[in-house]
């Protein structure tokens, strides 16, 4: 078994969260924190299997609580929803066309934010909402959406560089060779 | 492995969530701590890129731009002697008046200086966390400030590292008065809804409280958390709250909460 990908997709959320506590540009500039690990996870979804996407959506999640002021286990069910959701309906999908990356992208940050905004108000927490909460989460949806293809277009790179590619198929077969000359 | 196994698998980490999500406070706190533990390479990778772009930016410096500047540190130095020589005046009136009066003796403020090492990543909270923990002395509730005024408080230690509570963040009540009214309130987060907000709200003065736009909010020193006279912000506007009861002013925050590098933590 090939262990490139997943080190790959797991190395690529820590760094991913790392990442979303120390730039805080969009911040300055809208307002708005922009999520990187959502674009992960749809990477996770549509380019490994469910056990991948779980482990991705579970232990990106809780990486991201831990740098955060979050109960642990808020942000990992949102993404594990998002993934499932899009395993799903994956047959429908087509997975290599940058709008659709984008618009899955947007969508599980969309889940991230919202979902994780419900479960925090369901357990008597006071996080800082008003009516700026709902350009955040546009904001922060559409950033995590336009990120998406590019973090498809990098990762895929990498995952060729570090995996065994198919050998091209040749249209020479053995059976329909024909033979020249007595036999 | 059968797609209906795979989704009980997820079922059972999903319920596993929920269960950390219920955790009480001190034992999520340490398992925070414990699995944000992973990113300590990472910060020790950034702190040494930061220390080696000072560096490669101070060894590029030309030599006439060095030597303006040290002369202009030199001249805010001199200023500085004569008005710490004024205030140390000051202090030791106030000290012998103290004494006269009978009040007890104020110390002065202990304090360790901390690097910001990472932002929180939700878009609801303010905090930061910092590179001191319990093995610098460090416990939960000491206040933390900037060059320009507070900043927070300390919310969770680990061994080398803090969470600090962000003014602003809606967990953190500070008390704190006027300066030129002596008015006391309560700062509570800003009623924009945004977390990079540089505003917070001043709630619970007095309705016959004499507001005006600019003047100095400080700690009040009640509640035990906070030294009286840190620095807070200047009042920007006010206004009526509670069917007339009492006023709610708009504070504009003396430190820039989002350009944070470097904080003192207060030890005494």
């Amino acid at each position: 078994m090939n262990f490139a990908r997943p080190i790959l997709i797991l190395v690529a959320a820590l760094l991913a969260v790392f990442a979303e506590t120390q730039l805080n540009l969009p911040e300055r500039l809208l307002a708005v924190r922009i999520h990187l690990l959502p674009a992960i996870v749809v990477f996770a979804a549509l380019r490994s299997g469910l056990g991948m996407l779980t482990l991705t959506a579970a232990i990106g999640g809780l990486w991201l609580d831990s740098l955060s002021a979050n109960p642990l286990g808020v942000s990992a069910i949102p993404l594990i929803l998002a993934g499932v959701l899009m395993r799903h309906f994956d047959s429908m999908l087509l997975r290599d066309l940058p709008y659709a990356q984008f618009m899955l992208g947007a969508g599980a940050a969309a889940m991230l934010f919202f979902v994780s905004l419900g479960i925090l108000l369901s357990v008597h927490l006071e996080p800082v909402i008003g009516w700026a909460t709902l350009w955040q989460g546009a904001v922060s949806s559409l950033g995590t959406g336009a990120l998406t293809p590019l973090v498809f277009f990098v990762l895929d790179r990498i995952d060729r560089a570090l995996t065994y590619q198919p050998a091209p198929e040749s249209s020479f077969r053995q059976d329909r060779e024909i033979k020249r000359g007595r036999t | 492995m059968s797609r209906r196994t795979q989704y009980i698998a997820i079922a059972a980490v999903i319920a596993l969530m929920l269960v950390l999500l219920k955790l009480p406070g001190d034992v999520s706190s340490r398992l925070k701590l414990a699995v944000s533990s992973v990113f300590l390479p990472l910060f020790g990778l950034t702190g040494s890129a930061n220390r080696l772009t000072d560096a490669t930016g101070n060894a590029l410096l030309p030599k006439s731009e060095v030597l303006a500047q040290n002369e202009k540190l030199r001249e805010e130095v001199n200023g500085l002697r004569v008005a710490t020589q004024q205030t140390a005046e000051v202090f030791r009136e106030n000290e012998r008046l103290r004494q006269l009066v009978g009040w007890q003796r104020q110390l002065p403020w202990k304090t360790r200086a901390a690097r910001v090492m990472s932002r929180d990543p939700a878009n609801w909270w303010r905090s930061v966390q910092i590179d001191l923990g319990t093995s610098q002395s460090m416990r939960p509730n000491l206040a933390v400030i900037s060059t320009d005024g507070l900043v927070g408080k300390i919310s969770s230690c680990g061994d080398n590292r803090s969470i600090v509570l962000l003014l602003g963040d809606p967990t953190l009540r500070v008390s704190a008065l006027i300066q030129e009214t002596r008015d006391h309130g309560i700062i509570m987060a800003g009623s924009s809804g945004s977390p990079g907000s540089e505003f917070i709200d001043l709630g619970f003065l007095s309705r016959s409280s004499q507001l005006k736009a600019g003047q100095a909010v400080i700690t009040s020193g009640d509640g035990g958390v906070f030294p009286k006279g840190i620095v807070v912000g200047r009042v920007v506007d006010s206004r009526t709250v509670g069917y007339g009861l009492s006023i709610e002013a708009r504070v504009k925050l003396a430190a820039d909460l989002g350009k944070l590098e470097q904080v003192w933590v207060i030890l005494e």
